[in-house]
């Protein structure tokens, strides 16, 4: 057994001879592909959790590299999406949001900063707790929602559920499938395989995947968020690399089937549609971002209220953000060392840019768990560049 | 996140549901989930939401990973912060 596999004992896998034989298969599946690195990208903030946690980057060979993509809801909300929410509670209106929202800095301003002059921001961990928040009030409240489709579900089934006249939607929910495209499309991307996140896919199922793997030629594989499925994913992932097999493969059973939770779908489509519109710091999204459908047009933020975004910008003044290159890190270019700002300017409680304000940011996970003894040789060659 | 938070079905009432998450009881919502749930059931929670419900055969696997996730957590882990949180959040204590 080579040295990179004598953590596995730390590492608390449940099952340290099997998380051994994974990464031993790994190693004989790179080593017959006989080129290096060969680079796979995950878009889950959980996966990337665990992936740090547990030190996985460190027990994995060198020659793959696994890099986090676009798969943090918080970051890759737009700045100006962002700046309708800042605009509107500077306009006196009640918004509540989810709590890492508030932190995440707009063009000039944060929601926390909003607050702190005296706006009336609420944080929320569900869109039932805006739900009944609003009903306890007068005055209009816009839900401020974001998030994935595993959150968007909850919107949906809120906007389905008679919410009360003084209940507004400003969504800024994204659409996962359409990103992989532009990833896939990039010219710089050296992504050769997806792992696609557990969750996500019990909304969607996993055959949401396959005109993506048709289209470009390039496997998913669905795992869930153990240690030990993240890496039965990548040696699935890696098989069908050295295969040249472009296929969706299903390491997940246990949480996800192919055509997913069809009640989910419906409420979802019902109440949104998708546009193309801008993930921070990436690029356009074609059919990226989820909107309301018009026959909701009465709950619609954006319809129902003047946003005044420019009267932000007046002001604005030059900040580090220009500096900030979450974008590359979420496009799988650069990763957070890459960045001048990482751990000085840039730090979880004074956040430069979104990635250091979300649970589920690279930013803020490699700040977490980078100086974890279970990284040892970690930030060498392991780790996206 | 989209790591979500299985809990134990203590009572349902209509589209709401009474959940168990390690001895904390919550109120969660069932317009999601695309099964039956009732008392005994496990479903996984989302931001107050059931997404799915857990097979019976899936439910020790599934809660081994939380318990193992938090058993090992410092104070300050990401990870378990985002499950305590789900745990914390979602809806009003039934306590």
């Amino acid at each position: 057994m080579t040295s990179s596999n004598g953590g596995f004992a730390e590492l608390k896998f449940r099952d340290p001879a099997r998380a051994r034989a994974l990464s031993a298969t790994l190693e004989r599946l790179l080593g017959e592909i006989g080129r290096a690195p060969v680079s796979v990208m995950h878009v889950c903030g959980s996966h990337e959790q665990a992936i740090a946690k547990f030190g996985l980057r460190a027990a994995l060979p060198r020659a793959l590299n696994v890099i986090m993509g676009p798969g943090c809801p918080v970051c890759i909300t737009d700045v100006p999406e962002v700046d309708e929410g800042v605009a509107l509670a500077r306009q006196g209106v009640r918004i509540a949001t989810y709590g890492d929202m508030v932190k995440v800095p707009g063009t000039v301003l944060s929601l926390a900063d909003v607050q702190a002059e005296g706006g009336k921001v609420d944080v929320v961990y569900s869109v039932a707790q805006a739900v009944e928040l609003a009903r306890t009030i007068a005055e209009p409240l816009v839900f401020f929602a974001t998030g994935f489709e595993t959150t968007a579900v909850a919107t949906a089934a809120a906007v389905l559920q008679n919410p009360p006249p003084n209940l507004f939607v400003l969504s800024a929910h994204k659409y996962i499938p359409p990103v992989m495209e532009i990833v896939a499309e990039m010219p710089d991307t050296r992504v050769e395989g997806f792992l696609a996140a557990g969750h996500a896919a019990t909304i969607t199922g996993w055959g949401v995947f396959e005109p993506f793997v048709e289209r470009h030629k390039l496997p998913v594989v669905v795992a869930g968020f153990e240690p030990l499925d993240i890496l039965a994913g990548l040696v699935k992932l890696v098989e069908l690399i050295g295969a040249g097999t472009a296929s969706v493969e299903n390491m997940y059973p246990r949480c996800v089937t192919k055509e997913g939770n069809l009640r989910a779908q419906e409420q979802l489509w019902n109440v949104f549609r998708p546009i193309g519109g801008r993930w921070r710091g990436i690029a356009h999204v074609p059919n990226g971002n989820l909107r309301l459908r018009d026959e909701w047009a009465h709950l619609d933020a954006r319809k129902q209220f003047d946003i005044d975004v420019n009267s932000l910008w007046d002001s604005a003044p030059p900040t580090l953000i220009q500096d900030c290159i979450c974008g590359d890190i979420m496009a799988g270019i650069k990763s957070p060392t890459d960045c001048a700002l990482f751990g000085e300017q840039c730090v979880p409680h004074s956040p430069v840019g979104a990635c250091m304000v979300s649970s589920e940011g690279t930013c803020k996970i490699w700040h977490q768990y980078g100086g974890h003894p279970d990284l040892g040789g970690y930030g060498g060659a392991v780790c996206a560049r | 996140m989209c790591l979500g938070v299985p809990g134990k079905v203590i009572a349902v009432d209509g589209l709401m549901a009474t959940v168990d998450f390690w001895g904390v009881r919550k109120q969660i919502r069932l317009e999601v989930v695309d099964e039956t749930v009732q008392p005994g059931d496990y479903i996984l929670n989302h931001v107050g939401y059931a997404i799915r419900r857990i097979p019976p055969g899936e439910i020790d696997a599934t809660l081994a990973l939380y318990e193992e996730l938090l058993r090992h957590a410092e104070q300050d882990d990401l990870m378990a912060a985002d499950v305590r949180g789900e745990i914390a959040g979602a809806g009003d204590d039934q306590q």
